[in-house]
């Protein structure tokens, strides 16, 4: 055996190492493959040896093969292995080689559970560590599910080390895992509150994380997220926690109020750019949900527009990319704010770097108007011309579509122009866009009715030119345009100089190499085309232009008749024999024009993509069954097409009709006139009706213009866009001249008319009025009346954070709700997931357990409800799916906008889906800023108001106390005016928050009263400070004192230097380098009137007496003329209570704690206290940072912490306004000033 | 969230490739939820290189990385230290400016580990960069920032496997220095790639 061991160890000399196989496979470049292949036979070898040192380095050495991009999952099972080797040295190769190669389907995986539960509670924390590492890689459902448990544990090891890892891995196994969510997440929420930095961090990256999918269910964490904000200074926390408030606030418009302070003051002092950028970022969240009627956040928004200038002007290249990126957002709000930087945004445009140019793009999106649209496209399209590589050109050249086309074509005043644009783009090489060209041109021609004249001269001329014929064998998306270009010019045909020639240039034989698609569109419009000439030539007595167009047709149709794609060639054969009937019939000089026009008669409406779909179904209209009689082939044939047409947006169906066979077509042509006819919605198109403009409601399409021609409409040949560009100049300015001749006119006019009601000529002289050239016939929000809006349900159902949408407001002790007892077990192995309602009966707690299937029962009920819900809308997007295929083709004519009713519809769904969550920052929103601490407090209980908190106390029934009576009545109130409370608070909050930069604790109001913590520190004429002092949750030796320096003179206050004389006991903590007795320089200035607020750090031995420092503030006072030194004495007053920490405290553990022996007890009475119980706790809670565990009528116990971690627990009674607290502590002297401190805190009020 | 990040480095137009983490992160990359083939990661990166390796010196360290690295999302952000370019790719979620910081820890982190770090020692120790990559980065979110931090752990491990090697792992060591020294290949390549990483300062951030 020995010599066995000693031969191995030998033999692994020898062996080829990781380095060796680098080496090797640097030095084989040639033959590499080969060279490689004959390393995997050498480590098939080595991995059959028992020795596990071998094996370590073939699995090693496998590991990097991998990462070359050889697949070596063969070798799973002996990865396994040597994970589990019980050195750390091969374990972790193990591991390694694990996360680099195993995924959900590698089935070895199922053999490592046990193993990896192994490593978890290894006594070595390498061990652990490195296991979570590689769990965090390959984590499975199974894993989760198995491994939560013991991953909670970890959560509370005693090495930070583990216990970050252990968190982090958290959200891997939330998402393989949903069911884990709700049980961990207590624990999640304590870490927040971690000793260790990287613990906390790694806890905020979670729930930042989690809260990103679903920021609903985190609303509540908002007011700890805040504390956590003003108090971090670790950036990478920092940032987390902006970036989580800039998804939170969309969903909370008055939690953006509270932020934009604190953040302004971010923005203003950090000099971290990450930190100042996503402060901007966060502002600009903010002030989106907050975008109406907010005038007083016009400085928020400058300031963020200017920093952002800075950061676009830097020559930092990564700056002025982010920069560029803010700005687009503000864009869609504020979009003025951002115009005002159009020089900024086009010399941008002209940037090297891709990345910058495209962010630029962006932007330009917002900044055209009906004036400089122009100008910008035309600087675009020299772009196109000049830019290398293909998708920067596609880019713009999407750009360019998206500007000009945006809010229907709502900059653009004249179409030729556009047109000659898209015409333009048809000739960049290589485009992946020819379908969006395409469609915008088969937009434009059917949607402007006055442009279908010069849009069918560009297509004829499209048609004509045989480049894009010639290329479309690379370029395969570049002919789609001639799809559009045969469509528009075969169904506007009477528009065509010179039908013949074109349709000679539809029949070349080379259309035959062009795609399937469009070959038949070619046929189809050939015929159409064909019947326009017989047309034309009606009458007209010489009949050889019809004969030599239907030999044209007899002549080269068939050569599609051959084709290979079934639709060309039905078409083909189709018309082909068409139009030999109709030879026939030349020959015979029967007339027969008007018949073959008859099969392609009717006009072609446009209808809004989703009108269809959002037709409800009335009322006891079965769509399933037969309305007349079986069905027979004609008509399920007749189903396909419109199916087809209400499921893809229309632009792209319409050309479908024309693929129906066109007896079929016709038939249904007549169909349809005859419903239209008969349907009294439906605007007949009576010559008036396109005239002028009717003012009857229910237009159906705003009728066209008649054009102003001040341009010429006739443009020979391909034009250039250019030309548009000087006469939309002159046009411009024949208008300004005419209408200063107008306006006074007008003026004359409107003295006349005023006091006569509506001024009907106000409208054309706003600023951005130009005149268009053309109107857009505004289809896209024509809707049906009683539409209903599909578009919300429109979520992917297989988005994987869908199952990470939890309701965690309601976790947490006391709470009737109450899912899960705090030592409650994530399932284990055995466990399923229905089973973890089960658990809290194995704790115990036996207080508990009846509330379970209350819980369940409720549960399920939620849970019925929503597959009801979910049934409902699905039957409902059923019906409308067959309301579209039954639907008329001409889409219910309504004109009425669909927006006021998607309101209606939403609105009751609201206030269901709101209550809860809702509640909780409600009552932090609307109180103070302050006051925060006091939701603090409560933390533990779910309810956010003391009084509450205290209510649901598990012997108590709400209905006992004042509070929840009062609380009821507000809910009611909440159901019946939703709309006007909201309105309310937002007033509200806001007249608080004036109050706010001051000190606000002397307000005192019945409800509630609102506290805070900030006590006056000491003023004079020029400076207040106001201070808040603080035990520091991560060191237990620190103590956090934050001031407010507010500046109450007119001057502007400089260079403050903060010093306090150290005792033996306390000390401030300045910066390396400084001595002991130099002072900190505060890190603003204050110009006249405003406060800001800076922290300072002490450093404490003894925590168990209050003590007094005596300090000074030095500060210079700027007048216009004259600067003065003034200097401000305080003392800073460190009270017992600041060393306590709110902890929340679960009845059992603080029933343990009472039990103990090692805290000692005293008690204080307290005569003729005259306020509420509810309020007297809240006062203590808050002012003396306890946390209720338990309150039972007027009777409660209270539990905190201090920071060096001595308990202190109370019970409070109160009976004939005398309240008796008894008190229990580890620390006696500690115990004993706290008292002292609540009783002078009650003495003074 | 990181999705993947693997430093790349080129030399006579072969692409070396050091891929440092697995993608790891699941759903950022959508292919990855099925089975993420070598051949597709191959793909990722080569097409990462030819994205990166092409860019200019003096532009923004960001790319939108389009549809192989799973959509508008998410962003590639890259810093290039002389041949070695070290690429993460993460998602809305991460700071952009933070991320660069990132590296820049990642980088002194490696140059302290390794003592004057070349490029050869991360190709010759992939493994070790993988470790102290896992001491920053953990199932494709960020664990650890702090430098000293992640030094002291990687050490200790360091430490850890030294001392289970013990008298069995010397005469392995002692054949594998003999190997390096005969080669003469190594002190050549070392002046090639040993490259100067600049170490600007951040003082902003911590």
């Amino acid at each position: 055996m020995a010599l066995k061991m000693v031969k191995g160890s030998i033999d692994r000399i020898f062996d080829k190492n990781l380095q060796d196989l680098v080496r090797g496979v640097r030095s084989h470049r040639e033959d590499e493959a080969k060279y490689i292949s004959s390393c995997i036979d050498e480590i098939k070898q080595e991995l059959k040896q028992d020795n596990i040192a071998v094996k370590a380095n073939a699995v090693c050495k496998l590991t990097y093969l991998q990462m070359l991009g050889y697949d070596i999952s063969w070798a799973a099972f002996n990865i396994v292995e040597v994970m589990s080797s019980s050195k750390f040295t091969y374990k972790r190769i193990g591991y390694l080689a694990a996360s680099q190669c195993f995924h959900d389907g590698t089935d070895v995986i199922m053999l490592t559970t046990n193993q990896i539960r192994k490593d978890l509670s290894s006594p070595n924390q390498y061990d652990t560590g490195v296991a979570l590492t590689g769990l965090s890689c390959f984590v499975t459902p199974d894993l989760a599910r198995d491994l939560a448990n013991d991953i909670m544990t970890l959560m509370s090891h005693t090495k930070p080390y583990i216990r970050k890892k252990a968190v982090l891995i958290m959200y891997k196994v939330f998402l393989k895992y949903p069911e884990s969510l709700r049980p961990a997440f207590p624990r999640l929420k304590e870490k927040l509150d971690d000793p260790d930095p990287g613990v906390q961090s790694a806890a905020v990256n979670v729930i930042c994380e989690l809260a990103r999918r679903n920021p609903r269910n985190y609303l509540s964490l908002a007011p700890l997220f805040f504390k956590l904000m003003t108090s971090s200074t670790n950036n990478w926390v920092l940032i987390k926690i902006i970036k989580l408030f800039g998804a939170l606030t969309p969903l909370e418009p008055r939690l953006g109020k509270k932020l934009i302070e604190p953040l302004t003051n971010l923005i203003h002092s950090t000099s971290a750019m990450s930190l100042l950028y996503e402060c901007v970022n966060t502002v600009i969240a903010v002030l989106i949900s907050l975008s109406s009627g907010m005038p007083n956040h016009s400085a928020s928004i400058q300031l963020c527009v200017q920093k952002l200038r800075i950061l676009i002007e830097d020559s930092d290249q990564n700056l002025k990319y982010l920069g560029l990126l803010a700005m687009s957002k503000i864009l869609k709000t504020h979009p003025k704010s951002v115009q005002s930087h159009k020089d900024l945004v086009l010399q941008c445009l002209d940037d090297k770097d891709e990345s910058i140019r495209l962010r630029a793009l962006d932007l330009l999106y917002g900044m055209v108007s009906k004036k400089n649209l122009m100008e910008i496209v035309k600087k675009l399209m020299v772009h196109v011309d000049k830019a290398e590589g293909t998708t920067y050109r596609d880019e713009l050249l999407t750009k360019i579509i998206d500007i000009c086309s945006q809010s229907n074509y709502q900059y653009i005043t004249n179409f030729e122009w556009y047109i000659s644009i898209l015409v333009e783009l048809t000739r960049l090489e290589g485009t992946r866009h020819g379908h969006l060209i395409a469609s915008q041109m088969l937009d434009v021609a059917v949607r402007v009715k006055a442009i279908r004249g010069f849009a069918v001269v560009q297509m004829a001329t499209l048609l004509d030119n045989t480049t894009l014929l010639a290329g479309s064998g690379q370029h395969k998306s570049i002919c789609e345009v001639l799809y559009a270009a045969a469509w528009i010019c075969g169904e506007f045909s009477e528009h065509l100089e010179d039908p013949v020639h074109t349709l000679e240039a539809m029949l070349r034989p080379k259309v035959a190499t062009l795609p399937g698609h469009i070959q038949a569109i070619y046929i189809q419009n050939a015929a159409k085309l064909f019947a326009a000439v017989l047309n034309g030539q009606q009458g007209t007595p010489d009949c050889q232009t019809m004969q030599e167009s239907s030999q044209l047709l007899i002549d080269r149709l068939p050569l599609f008749v051959q084709s290979a794609d079934l639709e060309v060639q039905e078409r083909a054969s189709c018309i082909l024999q068409l139009v030999k009937f109709i030879q026939k019939l030349q020959h015979k000089e029967v007339e027969v024009g008007e018949e073959v026009t008859a099969l392609f008669a009717g006009e072609l409406n446009p209808v809004a993509p989703k009108a269809q779909k959002k037709v409800p179904v009335p009322d006891g209209l079965d769509l399933d069954a037969w309305i007349n009689e079986p069905p027979s082939e004609s008509e399920s044939e007749d189903e396909k097409p419109v199916a087809v047409f209400a499921e893809e947006e229309l632009r792209h169906a319409r050309p479908h009709h024309t693929e129906v066979d066109e007896k079929e077509l016709a038939r249904r042509r007549e169909a349809r006139k005859q419903e239209q006819a008969n349907n009294p919605f439906y605007i007949k198109a009576s010559p008036t009706s396109q005239k002028g403009y009717q003012d009857s409601t229910g237009v159906e399409h705003i009728p066209v213009v008649q054009i102003d021609l001040s341009v010429p409409l006739k443009v020979p040949g391909m034009s250039t866009s250019d030309k548009y560009l000087k006469l939309e100049e002159e046009r411009r300015q024949r208008e300004r001249k005419e209408r200063g001749k107008k306006e006074k006119k007008k003026k004359k006019k409107r003295e006349k008319r005023s006091g006569m009601g509506r001024r009907h000529d106000s409208g054309p002289e706003s600023e951005e009025d130009i005149a268009p050239a053309h109107m857009v016939d505004i289809v896209t929000e024509e809707m049906p009346e009683n539409a209903l809006s599909s578009d919300d349900d429109e979520k992917d159902p297989n988005d994987p954070y869908r199952a990470l949408d939890v309701d965690l407001d309601k976790l947490g002790t006391g709470n009737p709700q109450r899912p899960l007892a705090d030592s409650e077990k994530l399932p284990v192995r055995a466990h399923r997931p229905t089973n973890i309602l089960k658990s809290p009966a194995d704790d115990g707690e036996v207080q508990e357990v009846p509330k379970e299937p209350k819980k369940k029962s409720k549960k399920e009920k939620r849970d019925k409800e929503e597959e009801r819900k979910k049934s409902k809308e699905e039957k409902q997007r059923r019906k409308h799916h067959h309301e579209a295929r039954k639907g008329p083709e001409g889409g219910p004519p309504t004109g009425e906008p669909i927006q006021s009713s998607y309101n209606a519809e939403l609105e009751p769904a609201l206030p269901t889906a709101a209550p809860v969550e809702a509640s909780d920052p409600d009552f932090w929103l609307s109180s103070t800023l302050l006051s925060s601490k006091s939701q603090e407090t409560t933390e533990a209980t779910p309810g956010p108001i003391p009084e509450k908190a205290a209510d649901v106390g598990p012997g108590s029934e709400p209905e006992n106390t004042k509070s929840s009576k009062h609380k009821k009545k507000k809910q009611k109130k909440d159901k019946e005016k939703e709309e006007k409370k909201r309105k309310k608070q937002h007033g509200h909050s806001g007249d608080r928050e004036g109050e706010e930069s001051v000190q606000n604790g002397t307000l005192e109001e019945e409800p509630l009263p609102p506290m805070s913590n900030y006590s006056l520190l000491a003023e004079n004429s020029y400076v207040k400070m106001v201070c808040d002092i603080q035990g520091n949750l991560q060191n237990g030796s620190q103590v956090v004192v934050s001031i407010i320096f507010e500046n109450k003179s007119t001057s502007f206050l400089k260079s403050m230097e903060f010093n306090v004389l150290d005792s033996l006991n306390s000390k401030l903590q300045r910066p390396e380098g400084s001595g002991p007795h130099d002072g900190l320089t505060v890190p603003f200035q204050l110009p006249p009137g405003v406060s800001n607020e800076a922290r300072f750090i002490f450093s404490v031995q003894s925590i168990v007496m209050p003590q007094r420092l005596k300090g000074t503030l030095t500060f210079i006072v700027k007048a216009d003329d004259s600067s003065t030194h003034e200097k401000l004495d305080f003392k800073l007053h460190f009270t017992c209570s600041s060393y306590l920490i709110t902890t929340p405290c679960y009845s059992d553990t603080f029933a343990k704690l009472l039990e103990s022996a090692d805290l000692k007890g005293t008690s204080v009475r307290l005569q003729e206290v005259s306020l509420p119980f509810h309020h007297l706790l809240a006062k203590i809670c808050f002012h003396h940072h306890f946390s209720v565990v338990e309150r039972i009528d007027s009777c409660a116990s209270l539990y905190s912490r201090s920071i060096q971690g001595h308990h202190v627990c109370l019970l409070v009674k109160y009976a004939h306004q005398t309240v008796t607290i008894d008190a229990k502590c580890d620390e006696s002297s500690l115990l004993g000033n706290v008292l002292e401190e609540i009783k002078k805190t009650f003495s003074q009020s | 969230m990181v999705a993947g990040s693997r430093p790349t480095s080129c030399r006579n137009y072969r692409c070396w490739i050091e891929r440092l983490n697995h993608i790891t992160e699941s759903k950022t990359l959508k292919f990855a939820l099925e089975k993420t083939t070598e051949d597709m990661e191959q793909q990722i990166i080569r097409e990462t290189f030819h994205l990166v390796s092409k860019r200019d010196e003096n532009v923004c360290n960001f790319l939108e990385g389009g549809l192989l690295i799973g959509g508008s999302d998410n962003k590639l952000i890259y810093r290039h230290y002389a041949t070695l370019y070290f690429v993460f790719c993460v998602d809305s979620s991460e700071s952009e400016l933070g991320i660069l910081d990132l590296i820049q820890v990642f980088v002194e982190t490696l140059d302290k580990c390794f003592e004057n770090v070349c490029e050869l020692d991360l190709i010759f120790h992939v493994d070790k960069v993988h470790n102290i990559l896992a001491e920053m980065v953990m199932g494709g979110m960020v664990l650890e920032t702090n430098m000293n931090e992640i030094i002291t752990q990687v050490d200790a491990q360091n430490k850890m496997e030294k001392s289970e090697a013990g008298i069995a792992g010397a005469p392995a060591r002692a054949v594998s220095a003999v190997k390096n020294m005969n080669l003469p290949e190594i002190p050549r390549n070392i002046n090639i790639g040993d490259i100067s990483i600049k170490v600007p300062n951040l003082p902003s951030f911590k």
